[in-house]
């Protein structure tokens, strides 16, 4: 998985989910939600950013607070759909 | 035996003055209730007893005895004073779940002061509405969340000072004050404010179908079944470890998240962390939770992850499990059962009662699905929708109902008698949630009978996301809407007219998300978006959502006569 990507979701979570000056560090581990940076309610936001960014679809099934709680775990379950 | 001891018993010979005597309420003339949070339960020698166990996400960890928060109350309390402040002002709390939100709340009322909780995730137009409406004239609040007030501070004349409690050194704009609870100089006595019963204490803000939120307003003798409530209801004890989920940006949050546990001398612990599984159960393991009250969404959230996880830790602590917020679900109190060998108790109430008012007892049998039975001194029926008279037959759905008045019933909408006076009919209060009451007294839940959205176990209004919505450049009308989900009972979809020029697309949908999430919350966040040419409007222009809502729950369109175009 490209650097490329990996700093694309990461911009994506600091623009979208924190407050402009937010001190706040956001990198590849940071948990995204069980650290309430991301709520479940908003994962739903985050998820339709990897689909339209990545153009794949994630089941339900697969989009848990789990997969979602850091930009790795994300990394990881995009592998499954192909995107580098 | 739980604390209630035999419901039918209690039910029958039930008066609120039992709570009172406990509580020594009005003793020496004292009735605000934050001194019965910590003051009186130093008085009786428990002074160094642990009343507040914080852990921060990163595991980090604060304990306060009963004595520090009576002496940190003291502190906010002085605060509030020395800047002016006097009693009946409206004070917010917009914090993040660290301890000065809760110890912040008891500083206020020892003042006089009116306490405006709000949810620290509201943007800012959603945090504008409620400080405009309420003429807010100060708030806590923290760097983190300091800058939404900001954006909208040009608009609030009556907000006179922000008091950010975690500034340090960072710099700081007009009228607004840097304070630290632990650094401040600590008042050797405080006279705490010599409230009535009836005097203001707590402001919530709730969504109604029309129109902006309300303040749905409390007053200081709530406490005497808050304080019950807890004992009775959430079976608390002594010796208890608490764990109330609850933001006490909701009601749920202070009324069972401050006001009741601490009355009741209590042991709580705060996990201030976002949702994991694998989390909440090693911070159940690691401080022994016996009693935990938490929401249906978050149990369906355990439950997605299975009960494998579940098995990785020793909870064997848990004694007693309560659920509020929206209908508990067969399967979930099921689950439960198998998870942690115990089912969860559902209770319903509304920010509007203040407490619980019909729950499941210990020692009662558990119908899973049903929200089980009145609390003592709540008179519950339900009443025919059309008629509000009551309704005798068993099985039969109609309105929830309850006689007035009872010690944590609101008292008004803050600026709205009006709407306060419509929630009463025929000498009852009308609750908005249509029920059924089975041949043994157990209420069966069927749903809102309203356009408001129950999400996640909060109610979000209609109105309000529209409003919002409108104020996207792409956006010519639109309806919000509840539709089912197998997580949060409902979220939020909205149906889109687009302004000529604007074409429907990925981009698009997300851009509106991410614009009404910013403005009003995660929560009124459309998790959906549906775009139309036109919305479905009565003869005179009224967009009619309950076509789109049954569309959604598959039901009956029902009468369609006044639509525009049928």
């Amino acid at each position: 998985m490209s650097e490329e990507t990996k700093n694309l979701i990461i911009d994506y979570v600091k623009k979208e989910y924190l407050e402009e000056e937010d001190e706040q560090e956001v990198d590849e581990n940071t948990p995204l939600i069980s650290s309430g940076i991301v709520d479940s309610f908003s994962m739903v936001s985050l998820k339709m950013f990897l689909e339209k960014k990545f153009s794949v679809k994630i089941p339900d099934e697969k989009a848990t607070t789990e997969a979602f709680d850091s930009v790795n775990n994300i990394m990881d379950l995009l592998k499954e759909f192909n995107v580098r | 035996m739980g604390n209630i001891g035999s419901y039918e018993e209690k039910y029958r010979n039930f008066d609120w003055k039992i709570s009172e005597q406990e509580l020594e309420y009005g003793k020496d003339g004292m009735y605000n209730l934050a001194h019965y949070c910590c003051d009186r339960i130093c008085e009786k020698g428990n002074g160094e007893k642990l009343a507040l166990l914080w852990e921060g996400f990163k595991g980090e960890e604060k304990e306060f005895t009963y004595h520090d928060l009576s002496v940190y109350s003291n502190v906010f309390a002085k605060h509030l004073q020395d800047i002016g402040l006097k009693p009946g002002d409206r004070i917010c709390l917009f914090m993040e779940r660290i301890p000065e939100l809760f110890i912040s709340f008891l500083g206020t009322l020892k003042m006089g002061g009116i306490v405006q909780p709000l949810f620290s995730a509201f943007g800012e137009d959603a945090l504008f509405t409620r400080l405009e409406d309420a003429g807010t004239k100060a708030i806590f609040t923290t760097r983190k969340h300091v800058r939404k007030i900001r954006r909208i501070r040009d608009k609030l004349p009556a907000l006179a000072k922000v008091i950010i409690v975690d500034a340090g050194d960072k710099p700081l704009e007009k009228d607004e004050i840097a304070f630290s609870m632990e650094a401040a100089p600590k008042p050797k006595n405080f006279e705490v404010y010599k409230a009535s019963p009836e005097t203001p204490s707590v402001l919530h803000y709730t969504s109604g179908t029309t129109g902006k939120p309300k303040g749905a307003q409390h007053v200081h003798a709530s406490i005497i079944a808050q304080y019950i409530t807890t004992k009775w209801a959430l079976d608390v004890k002594p010796d208890d470890i608490y764990w109330c989920t609850a933001d006490p940006g909701w009601v749920t949050g202070t009324s069972y998240g401050i006001i009741g546990p601490w009355s009741n001398g209590t042991t709580q612990v705060i996990l201030d962390s976002g949702f994991s599984s694998a989390k909440w159960y090693q911070f159940i393991e690691k401080h022994k939770v016996t009693v935990w009250y938490t929401a249906p969404t978050a149990i369906r959230l355990l439950m997605k992850d299975g009960t494998e996880v579940v098995r990785k830790f020793d909870l064997s602590c848990l004694r007693h499990l309560i659920s509020v917020g929206e209908p508990l679900n067969a399967e979930a109190v099921i689950w439960s059962k198998e998870a942690f060998g115990k089912p969860f108790y559902d209770s319903y109430w509304q920010t509007e009662t203040g407490a619980i008012v019909i729950t499941n007892y210990p020692g009662m049998e558990v119908k899973p699905g049903s929200m089980g039975k009145a609390f003592p001194g709540i008179k519950a029926i339900v009443v025919d929708q059309e008629t509000f008279e009551p309704i005798t037959t068993p099985g039969t759905v109609g309105l929830i109902a309850l006689k007035p008045s009872w010690p944590s019933m609101f008292r008004t909408y803050w600026n709205n008698k009006k709407m306060y006076d419509s929630k009463f009919k025929k000498g009852w209060y009308i609750c908005g949630d249509r029920s059924s009451i089975d041949d043994n007294g157990y209420f069966w839940f069927v749903g809102r009978d309203d356009d408001v959205i129950n999400t996640g176990g909060h109610l979000v209004g209609p109105f309000e996301i529209e409003s919002a919505l409108l104020e996207h450049e792409a956006i010519a009308e639109s309806a919000a809407v509840g539709k089912p989900d197998p997580v949060n009972m409902e979220v939020v979809k909205a149906f889109i007219a687009l302004k000529a020029g604007f074409e429907p697309n990925a981009d698009l949908e997300l851009s509106i998300m991410n614009f009404i999430r910013k403005k009003l919350s995660p929560l009124a966040m459309p998790q959906e978006i549906e775009f139309v040419k036109s919305l479905p409007k009565t003869r005179s222009g009224k967009i009619m959502r309950r076509l789109l809502r049954a569309k959604e729950w598959g039901e009956e369109i029902g009468d369609t006569s006044t639509l525009e175009d049928d």
